[in-house]
């Protein structure tokens, strides 16, 4: 049984139909990533994940149980984490509070201490930045923050949306590089790119996702040796 | 590891005593020059040759007797609205929405303090050859009691008038306020008239409330403050303290600033946005319904209507100091009690008694109409437009 599964699963923003049928699996300690162009609904199906968006159709299964209709906070509480695209950071909140309410849920205060220690161990430049609002630092560092607050949660899979978008290229390397080393250490990865070459690179798997379907499944080697995703995603002519 | 989150952070009580105090200072002083550059500049007029008619001293004089005495009592109006624009401001801060229910949340908090002591004096309890000490005693039960009910009956109003209303125009959850406002002074009325057959509420008097506390003589003359206004002024700052170590030293208050700021990003964090909106309700709702008890105490008569001029000046303080902003609700509750008392006891003397203390409101609303025109997002407030 996988860790994550949709079944036909509809969304709409009021009237639009934004998710036409998503199905999709995603197994314990696996990287798998959506891509697909803008719009396509790679971020309304994490939406529809975590519970912001409820399907009007379909069922959302997290280890077996039915999610589909649950409020977001008891999705949190059962293990599933989602950086949201935007970054979404709480602008006046501190950097330290940032990180707390990213362990939220969490009531052992030692242990959400040690968290924090591991995020900056990451992240070294967000302890510099500790007590400054978070809408005060650059976009990098609202990125770090962001995805630093996705750890702090430490959940079973963890949803990210675009970590990469508007990072300067060493930094990018050194998301994935962190992506890469908490699925090693056991979190199942959700991933949504524009950058689909890196993500491929990391991933096991991978879907094509076009006009809210998915149009194309496959292991991320196959999809980064398809011509047709390496002409649309990859930019290879 | 730096400071641990258990730990009592001190610099959290004592930053907002320390605005308080600047806040309390700073409009005293603007004020008080201001009324005594008036007194110098009409010494010499008729104005001047008025007072000395009337009182038999001149009008620096007069000014500068008066002084203190309205100084304290600002003080103290100052902090019951700053209680009740807390109110206002969490809500909007939360909801953006104005909570226009919430006068009358004051009101049945002054209610329900009033109606418990009247019992309590009719038990015997209070009064009469009891000691003082119980009068505090029971005082402070009243108090806690119409914290309580005023609490609870915001968390309902939001529950039952506003949630259901979340998805739609903005316009709509404020039309739903301004009818459960209307609808809960009409309660108040309609129990009151059918239980008691009346609905003018006395303060029972009991304890020393209304003694005098002389602090110093200038002139020969006393400058005293009463003792109810001292308990209403310590009671109003030992709540406003607590609140903001609530609001920015405790888990639930991150969340409730985190629920403000990005209310779908906070549900992604594990936060029951609901149940924190419910919460500052009930924080808010308390606070409203302690500035009720209080208000009653200093003034005694209350009826249904009572949280009408109240809470539209609390709401105006709010705006003054910019709506959503906590330590904004603080500064705009003192300047407008400081500004209205000062009004209320000088406009008489410097218009030759045309203008009495009855038009002192002028002052309050004439400030909501400045403040609207030239600086929208009030004292403290940031641009509004970073907020959509």
């Amino acid at each position: 049984m996988s860790l994550l599964t949709l079944e036909n699963v509809h969304s709409y923003y009021g009237r639009i139909h934004a998710l036409k049928g998503i199905s999709l699996e995603v197994n314990e300690g696996e990287i798998v990533t959506l891509i697909g162009a803008n719009g396509a609904g790679k971020s309304t199906t994490l939406r529809t994940i975590s519970g912001i968006l409820h399907p009007k159709q379909g069922r959302i299964l997290l280890n077996g149980q039915d999610i589909s209709h649950i409020e977001p906070h008891k999705i949190v509480y059962a293990g599933v984490g989602h950086v949201p695209e935007g970054r979404g950071i709480f602008p006046k909140l501190t950097v330290r509070e940032n990180l707390e309410m990213g362990a939220f849920t969490i009531n052992d205060r030692a242990e959400v201490e040690r968290r924090m220690e591991y995020a900056f161990s990451l992240f070294p430049r967000l302890k510099e930045r500790i007590n400054q609002k978070g809408g005060t630092l650059s976009g990098g560092e609202q990125q770090m923050l962001a995805t630093a607050r996705g750890l702090m949660l430490k959940p079973k899979i963890l949803m990210l949306d675009e970590p990469s978008m508007g990072l300067a290229p060493v930094l990018v390397e050194l998301i994935f590089e962190i992506i890469k080393q908490m699925n090693q250490q056991g979190t199942t990865i959700l991933l949504v790119e524009q950058n689909a070459l890196m993500a491929l690179s990391i991933a096991h798997r991978g879907y094509v996702l076009q006009t809210g379907q998915i149009v194309l499944a496959d292991t991320a080697a196959n999809l980064k040796a398809n011509p047709t995703v390496q002409h649309a995603y990859l930019g290879v002519e | 590891m730096q400071r641990s989150l258990r730990t009592f952070q001190i610099e959290e009580v004592l930053r907002p005593l320390g605005q308080m105090l600047v806040f309390s200072l700073a409009s005293s002083i603007i004020l008080s020059l201001f009324v005594i550059l008036l007194a110098f500049l009409f010494q010499n007029t008729a104005i001047g040759a008025d007072v000395t008619r009337r009182f038999g001293v001149s009008l620096m004089n007069y000014t500068l007797l008066n002084l203190p005495q309205v100084l304290m009592d600002g003080l103290t109006l100052g902090f019951v609205y700053a209680a009740i624009a807390l109110g206002y401001t969490m809500v909007y801060g939360v909801l953006e929405f104005i909570n226009f229910a919430h006068s009358e949340i004051f009101a049945i908090g002054a209610f329900v303090g009033v109606e418990l002591l009247i019992a309590f004096q009719a038990y015997g309890l209070i009064g009469g050859q009891n000691s003082l000490l119980s009068a505090y005693w029971w005082l402070l039960i009243a108090l806690l009691a119409g914290m309580l009910v005023a609490g609870t009956m915001a968390v309902l109003v939001e529950r039952i008038a506003y949630r259901p209303l979340r998805g739609a125009p903005r316009l709509v959850p404020l039309i739903s306020a301004i009818g459960v406002s209307f609808f809960l002074q009409d309660a108040i009325r309609l129990i009151e008239s059918v239980t008691t057959g009346q609905f003018h509420r006395i303060m029972p008097t009991f304890g020393n409330f209304d003694n005098r506390i002389p602090l110093f003589t200038i002139g020969g003359n006393t400058v005293d403050i009463q003792i109810k206004s001292l308990i209403v002024m310590v009671a109003a700052i030992i709540m406003l303290v607590g609140l903001n170590y609530l609001v920015n030293a405790t888990k639930v208050g991150k969340a409730i600033r985190a629920v403000a700021q990005d209310r779908p990003t906070a549900s992604l964090m594990g936060i029951d946005v609901n149940r924190i909106i419910s919460m500052t309700f009930l924080i808010g709702g308390t606070l409203g319904g302690a500035a009720g008890v209080l208000y009653a105490l200093k003034f005694t008569r209350i009826d249904p209507f009572v949280g009408f001029f109240p809470g539209l000046k609390a709401f105006t303080a709010a705006v003054l100091g910019g709506i959503g902003n906590l330590t904004g609700a603080l500064l705009g509750g003192i300047v407008l009690g400081m500004l209205e008392t000062f009004a209320g006891t000088y406009m008489s003397i410097f218009t030759m008694g045309v203008a009495g203390a009855e038009y002192k409101d002028i002052f309050a609303f004439g400030i909501l109409i400045l403040v609207l025109i030239f600086r929208p997002q009030g004292l403290m407030g940031e641009n509004v437009s970073q907020k959509a």
